[in-house]
Formats: structure tokens, C-alpha cells, sequence
């Protein structure tokens, strides 16, 4: 008798509650995802095409559905794939990821015509120069997306990387000697 | 009992080894040769780089001024002898990476011809402002070894009303003892300058502070010191980092430093022995920072001294004048082991904040295989700033860098305290200085993410603008096609 | 010139200290008290002891290998052999050969590797050992044997010991007792009253000469405080646990006391028995799993010492410190994480203090 009324007090409980539950899941519904707005603001918006997307949007929205790493963009570096992580409720483990080689534009000026194509084309005007005049690059601004050297007719224009000064340099991270390679 | 629960006077620190039986005994050595070349940075010193004001082929006179600072914090740059300017130029820094700064190079003549000096006058009857100016102009900056130009340290001493000027004679740091010599040679000379400073930050009284290993030195200052009422001469318990200056001022003041806020707020302000010395010989005998002692010392020295060196020399001809064996050289230090950065080569110049050039063997080093952090707590009880020195490492470690300010990254001063006890020779200064410059590298990244945006939206404005224009000149000539056509027909119809 | 040498961050010195020698002075500390009560418990415990730290190291070596580790290099830091030893003190004497073996794998392997080797465990190994062979093995582990005078006749032989630790104790009634926890409860729980029920069997003199039985670690406590002193002498430990919880058993004890003498024991008794002063000055200082602060430190020792009088006077087992200490290692994380220092020029909750002028 106990046995009985223990097997239907428990049946009755778990049809009820899956009942709630199931009137939960269609009344109080979370809408429309505003993640995809959030994710875009995040990224710089220089639609430059570093991650593979065409545009900052599209890879917001590839993010938001999973069909992308957190990492993917190069010019936000580190820091921004933490905050897209953090965004995400994702775990991000950055330990075998090191900071992407921060490249800039330069232009080589011996090569330069002046045809003004590359400051055209810079989302960020980061190159410099009159019609006609030897242009220039503004590092600070370039955003490395490589449009210009996609347009430059003579090729004076090149990737290289963000010249280490002493102002920029610091120590790099310890390296932990696996300790099987130790000599001792 | 209450004393049991105030907190201790000295916190934290190490009873580092001293090395300093080598060089204390000595005298300073007067008689470097003078070298053929100077290689003078135009940055020694924190702040702005200083301008050149010469050219290639100028001929200079010692003293004469050849580089100006430029903005408020920044600090002149004098020729250190007589001769011709060769280059201006990338050089090789005194600094880890080796990186190029430029430099500006002086070949020698060997006259040592002064500039004509102008007349020394009293300090004493100079305005304090003038004062400052003086220091500022004669290139002088914090000779410890933090190279901050020390005009603008009076000059911000005066305007908050400081009541006491802190002497730093500790030299806490093993091996170094110029300040020792320094202090047992010319104290008449410090205490002069110490009273100069005195009158240019208006404050009210001098304390000195000389750790308790350097007896005579101890001696020296106090007697050189005696008729001076407003100057006195402590010891104070020797324990690396004894001269780290908040340390210092709880332990002579009894007041503690608020984090984020200058000595100066609680009415104090420190400045180096060395410094002190070279006030005096800019305000009596008009003469610029041009020459410093500098402790050559290490076991791989053979002959380890004090030595007075005209800044811009070489170390690679200061190590072969103090015989150094470069075989048994593990480790080239500029500064003391504590907190001295680590040199990749000897073709680098002796700076205004160069105290000492080590030159450390394997068996001094005593560097050995990185073991597990065992937790034994040994950091925690050395640091003395109170830190946790094992969770900000472990969080390093596993790239949680902002987790490691929260343990308190932004207060580590280096000074290798943990570094130094830690039994499992973790290099643990090495990881706050890593993670400290990876936030700085994160924090310029960001905002240049936030500078691309605004660049980007400047330039869509500025397209449309162009776009407005010239559909606004586009209809302008359509309406002014509009009306020559009305008026041609007009003027048909009234034909 | 001196040219291309290698770089290293400061500082560029370093005191003479390694985890070698930390784990030697623990050893050396403990030799005279592990000697002690070899001595008064014949052949039988220098085999069990033998055999623990021996299994001890061989799983270390092991766990080391699987995790690619360098075997040798780390060996030599001789925490396995700190580990081993810790887990024999707590044996009795007599007990069989594999047990010695079971208790090393169980606090090397589970209580050390699974957690991510040195430095990363949660539990103090030597203690999880002790409490696993505890529950799992009671008859084993809670048959105590007489302890005799030195090199006594009454001694079993050589051969006779071989028996007892690779076969068995044969006769186990004759030679076995209880200790003066296990008595006291047994008598308490019949409603003998204290203290007449240790009359002729129990006394502190006894307990501080290492004449009481109990393991090797409940021997000389006099030996055992000497060692806990030399280690406090050299730096290795720090006052901060051994005293809070030895002084917290006291303290409670004696207030026990004082209130009912016929219940519970006295105070100068719950510091001689049980293994307490080898828990003071050995166990929970364990530098991995005891908090990184002093006020964290003393906080740990008191817990420790509340939780060890609680379950000697109320619970159900007649020795605590295993389980205390356990108890407590798991709570070390969150005292880790609220009592940190006050940093320089920072209040206690890491605002930077006002300007005083």
C-alpha cells in the first residue's frame, strides 16, 4: 500500500512539474537574440576581411551561431577575444595562442608614383599624399587589411611587421622547460 | 601587548648576502683614462628625450650644453669633455633588449677644455625657484638610479609644502658601495648639497638615512653634519629593500604612502645621496651632471673599485680597466643584482643612472632548474609591499593576467625580493614584468580598436560630405541650365 | 668586448635554498622520534617503515613516468620519501606489509598525481592515506600493540618479525590493546568514569617518554617536540599553526575539564596521546595545503583543533587529527581567497588610504 501510493505520488509530481515545464518553454520564451548587435560592436568595423567574413556583421553573426573561433581577429588581438568570449559564456584558453604578429602597411618609396589608387581605398585614411607626391603610411591608423597593396600598380607597398622600439618592448613570458628536457 | 598587533616597522625583505667587502674599503679612483669616444644617449633620464642643439662637426667644450630638454619633464644633456661631435645617430641602448637610441657620439680631444664658467654665486641668496632651475638646467635627475629629473622633483616639493627631506644613504643593494664612498670621501660636499636643497624646497628639516652597515660613512656624515641643527643623521636596520622610499618613510615617519599618491602628500620627499652630491657641484662650482661613481664589482672582476667615470664611456673599457675575465662572466648587470637589468653585450654606454656594472659569475648567479611552485609561502613574507606573490604568477602562468591585478600586480616594485627566496627558482619578477607589459601592449591595442572606428566613421563623414557637394553643384548647374533654357525660350517668344 | 650573452630578468642572485633541502630538515627532525620508536617496537616497524617509503618512492617514479615527467631529477626533491615516512608514523607497528603498501599508493597516487603532482594537491597525502586504510581496514589499522624498553627481551625476534609483517601476528589478543583514546571511549560508552579508568594503565610521563601505545608517530612525544622546535628553529615552519592548534585542543580541553573531570580527559593527557604533536608540527603545516597567510594560518590551526577535540570527545572514532586535518585542507582554498595581506598604502579591502597630512 505504501509502495503503491509512493509510485503514483511521484508519477503525478513529474507530470505536473514536465507540464510547468512545458508551459514555460512556449509562454515565457526569450524572443529575438540581441548577441549579434552586441558581437558587432565589439569588433573594430573596419570590415578589413582579416577573419575570412566579408564584413564585421557577418562575423558577428557566424560568432553567435558557433561557426567561428573567438579568435578570429587579428587587429583586436588578444584582448578582444576575451571580451567576445566573455560575451559568449564561452572558456577560452589563450595559452597555446600568442598574440597575432601585428602587421602595417609600408610603402616603398622609391617605387611610388603618386596615382593615389592605396589612400582611395584605406578604410581608416591612414595613407598620406597628394596626386602626384610620394605617399606615406600612418602606422598608427593602419589597420593591416590590404586593400591598398591589393590596387597598387608598381607593388611598392608591403606587409611588414610593427617595428619593436623601446617604448614597445617588454619582456616576453617565461618559458616553463618541460622538465623531461631538463638538464640536470 | 598592544605593540604585538601594530604592525611591523620593516615589512617583509631579505637579509641579502652584501659582496661588499671588495669595494667599501677603497677609495674612489680618480684616474680613469679618458676614453676616445663618449657615446651620450639623448635619453637618460624619465620624461622626454632631449633635443640636440648641435650638429655633426661641431666642436664642443666640456660642460657645454649639447642636447635641451624638451617639455616639463625631461632633462639637458652636457658634453662630458672637450672635443668634436662625430655622429648623431642610432646606437645601441645600456637596456636588455639593446634596442637602438639615439645618440649623439664625441670624439675626445683629450684638453679637457671647460666652457667658460659663469660666477658662482651664493644659492643661499637665490630665489628657491632659481634653484630649481639651476638643478634643471645642469641635467641633474635621481642618481639612485630611477633617473627622474630632480628640478621637477624640488620644483613639485615646493608647491606641495614638503616638511622634511629624506636622504636616501641606504644603498641596500649588494655589491654597490659608491654611495658609501661617496658619503665617507666628500660628506662636507653632500651636506652642502643637502642644505641647498633644502632652501630651494623651503622645507623645515633634513633626515639622512644610512643603513647600519656602513659604520663610517655613519661617522662621516654625522660630524660634517654637526653644526647644521636642521640636518640629522639616522641609521636605519639594514635589510634589502631598505631604500625603496615608502619603505623607508614608514619606517622614519611612522606614515604610510597612499597607493596611487606621491611622497609629497604626506609632507616628505626623497632624494639620493649621489643626487645631493651633484647639487652641490651644480650650484658652487656651476658644474653639470658630467661624471658619476659607478661600483665595478662581481667575481668576475679582477680588479673590483669605485670609480669616477665620465658619462658616455664604454663599459666594454670600464671592464678592461677593472680586468674583468670575460670566460668566468655569466651575467653582465648594470645596476645592483636585486634590480639591475641584465646586458647582452658590453658595447653599451655608462648612463646617468648607472650605480654599478657587475660582473657575475654562474656560482654568484646561482640560477637552477625551475621546479613546482611547493606554496611554501616564502614570497608572501619577503615581499614588502604585501603582495601574493605565488597566486599572481600561477595566474600569469595561465594567461589570467587580470586576475593577477587583483592580487596586486599594480604595487609590485621588482624588487626581487620573492624572486630571491623562492626554494623552487621560479623567476617570478620576470612574470609580473612580463604581465605588466603585456597590459600596457592589451590596453594600446584597444584603443587603437577604438581609433579605427573613429577613423573609419571620419572618413565615411567625409565621403559624404564630398557626396553632398557635389550633388549640391550638380543641381545648382541644373537649375542654372533650367534657366538659360527659360530665358532662350523667352526670348524666342517675344522675337 | 663581452658579447651575445644570455638574458635574464632580475634580481640576479639568489639565497641558498632548494626543495631538497627543505624535505632533508623535515627528514633530519623526524629521525630521532622515527629511531625512538623503532627501538621500542623491534624489527617489525623498521620492515613496515622500510616498506612504506619504498613504496612510496617506486609509485612516485611511476606517476612521474606516465606524466612524462623527469623521473630522476624529481626524485631528488624527496618529497615521496617525506610522504612515506609521514604515512608509517601513523601505522601501528605490527600492522602487515601490504598495508604499508596500499597507504603509499593511495597517497602518492591519489592523494599526489591525480591532482597534478607537487604543489597541486588539495589533501595532505600522508592523512588521506591514513583515513582511507582507516575505513577501508579497521581491524588493521586499530590493533595496537604494547611498546616495550628499549631493546627489551620482550622484544620478538628477528625471525619472529619477519612473521608478523609479511604473515601475521598470530596470538594477536595477547600482545594487543587498545590506546588511551580508544580506552577512554570504550570505558566512557560502559559509563567508567574518568580519570579512575586509567588507573595504572595510562599517565603523562609515560606519554612524553614514548612508553603508551600507539603508532610510531604517537611515540617520544619529548623527541617529537625537539624535532617540531629544530624546525621552527631553521625557518621551515612558522609558529602560526603548531601553536593555534595545539593551544586550541588545550584551551578546550582544559575548559572540559575544569567543568566535568569525570567525563573528559585532561588537558596535558589530549596533548600526549593521539598523535597530536606530530599533526602540530609535521602534518598540518604541510606547506601545500595550509593557507599562504599567518592570520589564514592561525584560523587553519584552530579549526583543526576545534574539529580534532570535537571528534575525540563526541565522535565516533577515538582519533581525530586524520580527519580534521582533511577537514580543514579543504577549506584552506577559501581562506586563501578572503584573508589576503594588507597591501602597502591600500586599506584591507585594496582602496588606496586617504591622505593624511
Amino acid at each position: 500500500m505504501i509502495v503503491l501510493s509512493a509510485i503514483v505520488s511521484l508519477t503525478l509530481l513529474g507530470l505536473i512539474l514536465g507540464l510547468l515545464l512545458g508551459i514555460a518553454a512556449k509562454y515565457l520564451k526569450v524572443e529575438s537574440n540581441p548577441l549579434v548587435d552586441e558581437l558587432e560592436a565589439l569588433l573594430p568595423g573596419s570590415q578589413c576581411g582579416q577573419c575570412g567574413f566579408p564584413g564585421c556583421r557577418l562575423a558577428a553573426e557566424a560568432l553567435a551561431q558557433d561557426n567561428a573561433p573567438a579568435t578570429l581577429c587579428p587587429p583586436g588581438g588578444s584582448a578582444l577575444a576575451k571580451k567576445i568570449a566573455l560575451l559568449l559564456g564561452i572558456n577560452l584558453d589563450l595559452s597555446d595562442v600568442s598574440e597575432p604578429e601585428l602587421l602595417v602597411a609600408k610603402i616603398n618609396e622609391d617605387d611610388c608614383t603618386g596615382c593615389t589608387r592605396c589612400f582611395k581605398v584605406c578604410p581608416t585614411d591612414a595613407i598620406v599624399g597628394a596626386p602626384k607626391q610620394i605617399h606615406a603610411v600612418v602606422a598608427d591608423a593602419c589597420i593591416a587589411c590590404q586593400k591598398c597593396i591589393a590596387v597598387c600598380p608598381t607593388e611598392c607597398l608591403q606587409m611588414q611587421p610593427v617595428e619593436v622600439t623601446l617604448r614597445n618592448w617588454h619582456w616576453a613570458k617565461p618559458a616553463r622547460v618541460n622538465a623531461s628536457e631538463a638538464i640536470c | 601587548m598592544l605593540s604585538f598587533f601594530k604592525p611591523p616597522a620593516i615589512r617583509g625583505g631579505v637579509h641579502a648576502t652584501e659582496h661588499k667587502e671588495a669595494t667599501a674599503n677603497s677609495p674612489i679612483v680618480s684616474d680613469f683614462p679618458l676614453p676616445c669616444k663618449l657615446y651620450l644617449p639623448l635619453q637618460q633620464h624619465v620624461g622626454k628625450p632631449a633635443e640636440p642643439l648641435i650638429k655633426v662637426g661641431d666642436q664642443v667644450l666640456k660642460g657645454q650644453l649639447l642636447a635641451y630638454s624638451q617639455g616639463l619633464v625631461s632633462a639637458p644633456i652636457h658634453a662630458p669633455t672637450s672635443g668634436l661631435i662625430i655622429d648623431v645617430n642610432d646606437y645601441p641602448a645600456p637596456h636588455p633588449s639593446a634596442l637602438p637610441i639615439r645618440t649623439i657620439v664625441l670624439a675626445t680631444d683629450g684638453k679637457e677644455q671647460w666652457q667658460k664658467k659663469t660666477l658662482v654665486v651664493d644659492p643661499f641668496a637665490l630665489e628657491p625657484e632659481e634653484i630649481s632651475l639651476r638643478v634643471g638646467a645642469a641635467g641633474i635627475v635621481g642618481l639612485g638610479g630611477a633617473t627622474f629629473p630632480s628640478a621637477v622633483k624640488l620644483t613639485q616639493g615646493r608647491r606641495n609644502k614638503v616638511h622634511t627631506l629624506l636622504i636616501n644613504g641606504g644603498e641596500c643593494e649588494p655589491y654597490l658601495t659608491c654611495d658609501d664612498r661617496l658619503m665617507q670621501e666628500r660628506p662636507k660636499q653632500v651636506i652642502d648639497g643637502i642644505r641647498v636643497m633644502l632652501h630651494g624646497l623651503g622645507a623645515a628639516q633634513a633626515i639622512v638615512a644610512i643603513e647600519d652597515n656602513k659604520e663610517l660613512a655613519f661617522i662621516a656624515m654625522q660630524a660634517a653634519a654637526q653644526s647644521y641643527p636642521n640636518i640629522s643623521v639616522i641609521q636605519v636596520p639594514t635589510r634589502y629593500p631598505m631604500g625603496w622610499d615608502r619603505q623607508l618613510i614608514r619606517y622614519i615617519t611612522s606614515k604610510e604612502v597612499p597607493a596611487e599618491s606621491r611622497s609629497t602628500d604626506v609632507g616628505v620627499t626623497m632624494h639620493n645621496v649621489g643626487t645631493a652630491y651633484a647639487v652641490h657641484r651644480a650650484l658652487r662650482a656651476s658644474q653639470p651632471l658630467i661624471s658619476k661613481v659607478v661600483t665595478v664589482a662581481g667575481g668576475a672582476v679582477g680588479k673590483p673599485m669605485n670609480v669616477e667615470l665620465l658619462i658616455g664611456t664604454l663599459i666594454s673599457e670600464v671592464l678592461a680597466f677593472c680586468e674583468v675575465d670575460s670566460e668566468k662572466t655569466a651575467r653582465l648587470v648594470m645596476g645592483g643584482p636585486m634590480m639591475g637589468e641584465a646586458l647582452p653585450h658590453s658595447a653599451v654606454p655608462v648612463v646617468k643612472g648607472s650605480s654599478g656594472i657587475l660582473a657575475l659569475t654562474a656560482t654568484e648567479i646561482k640560477s637552477t632548474v625551475e621546479q613546482a611552485c611547493i606554496r611554501c609561502g616564502s614570497c608572501v613574507n619577503a615581499c614588502p609591499a604585501g603582495l601574493l606573490p605565488l597566486e599572481m604568477m600561477s595566474r600569469i602562468r595561465n594567461n589570467q593576467l587580470e586576475a593577477a591585478v587583483g592580487f596586486g600586480l599594480k604595487d609590485c616594485i621588482s624588487c626581487g625580493s620573492c624572486s630571491y627566496v623562492c626554494p623552487s627558482n621560479i623567476p617570478l619578477v620576470h612574470y609580473f614584468k612580463y604581465a605588466s607589459g603585456e597590459l600596457i601592449t592589451r590596453q594600446q591595442a584597444q584603443h587603437k580598436t577604438e581609433q579605427t572606428k573613429r577613423l573609419m566613421q571620419d572618413r565615411q563623414a567625409r565621403l559624404e560630405r564630398i557626396k553632398k557637394q557635389q550633388e549640391e553643384e550638380m543641381r545648382q548647374m541644373q537649375l542654372a541650365k533650367q534657366q538659360r533654357e527659360q530665358a532662350k525660350a523667352q526670348a524666342e517668344a517675344i522675337s | 668586448m663581452i658579447n651575445c650573452l644570455k638574458l635574464n630578468s632580475s634580481p640576479h642572485a639568489r639565497r641558498d635554498s632548494n626543495i631538497r633541502a627543505i624535505m632533508q630538515q623535515v627528514l633530519f627532525a623526524l629521525c630521532p622520534a622515527t629511531l625512538f620508536g623503532v627501538c621500542v617496537y623491534g624489527w617489525s616497524a623498521l620492515f613496515l617503515f622500510i616498506i612504506t617509503v619504498t613504496a612510496a618512492v617506486i609509485f612516485e617514479a611511476w606517476c612521474l613516468q606516465l606524466a612524462g615527467k623527469a623521473v630522476k631529477t624529481s626524485l631528488q626533491d624527496y618529497s615521496a620519501v617525506l610522504t612515506g615516512w609521514l604515512i608509517a608514523m601513523t601505522l601501528p607497528p605490527y600492522a602487515p606489509w601490504w598495508i604499508g603498501v596500499v597507504g603509499a599508493g593511495l597517497a602518492i597516487v591519489v592523494g599526489k598525481h591525480v591532482y597534478g603532482g607537487l604543489g597541486q594537491n588539495l589533501f595532505n597525502p600522508a592523512m588521506l592515506a591514513r583515513v582511507g586504510l582507516l575505513i577501508a581496514f579497521p581491524m588493521e589499522m586499530t590493533t595496537w600493540v604494547e611498546s616495550q624498553t628499549l631493546f627489551s627481551q620482550a622484544l620478538p625476534s628477528f625471525s619472529e618479525s619477519l612473521r608478523i609483517t609479511f604473515i601475521g601476528m598470530d596470538n594477536i589478543d595477547a600482545v594487543s590493546g587498545a590506546t588511551l583514546l580508544g580506552h577512554v571511549k570504550t570505558e566512557l560508552s560502559q559509563n567508567h568514569l574518568l580519570p579512575h579508568s586509567l588507573d595504572g594503565l595510562f599517565n603523562i610521563p609515560d606519554a612524553w617518554l614514548g612508553l603508551m601505545r600507539g603508532s610510531l608517530g604517537e611515540g617520544s612525544l619529548f623527541l617529537l617536540t625537539m624535532g617540531g622546535f629544530w624546525l621552527l628553529h631553521k625557518g621551515i615552519l612558522r609558529w602560526y599553526i603548531p601553536v593555534s592548534l595545539l593551544g586550541t585542543v588545550f584551551i578546550l580541553a582544559m575548559l572540559f575539564s575544569v567543568y566535568d573531570s569525570s567525563h573528559y580527559l585532561s588537558p596535558m593527557l589530549h596533548l600526549g596521546s593521539g598523535g597530536l604533536i606530530l599533526a602540530a608540527f609535521f602534518i598540518a603545516t604541510d606547506y601545500v595545503t595550509s593557507p599562504n597567510t599567518p592570520v589564514g594560518q592561525i584560523i587553519f590551526g584552530i579549526g583543526c583543533g576545534v574539529l580534532i577535540f570535537v571528534i575525540r570527545t563526541w565522535g565516533a572514532y577515538p582519533e581525530g587529527a586524520g580527519f580534521a586535518v582533511l577537514l580543514m585542507n579543504s577549506v584552506t582554498p577559501l581562506l586563501d581567497h578572503y584573508i589576503r595581506p594588507r597591501i602597502y598604502g591600500r586599506d584591507n579591502k585594496g582602496k588606496p588610504l586617504e591622505v593624511v597630512d
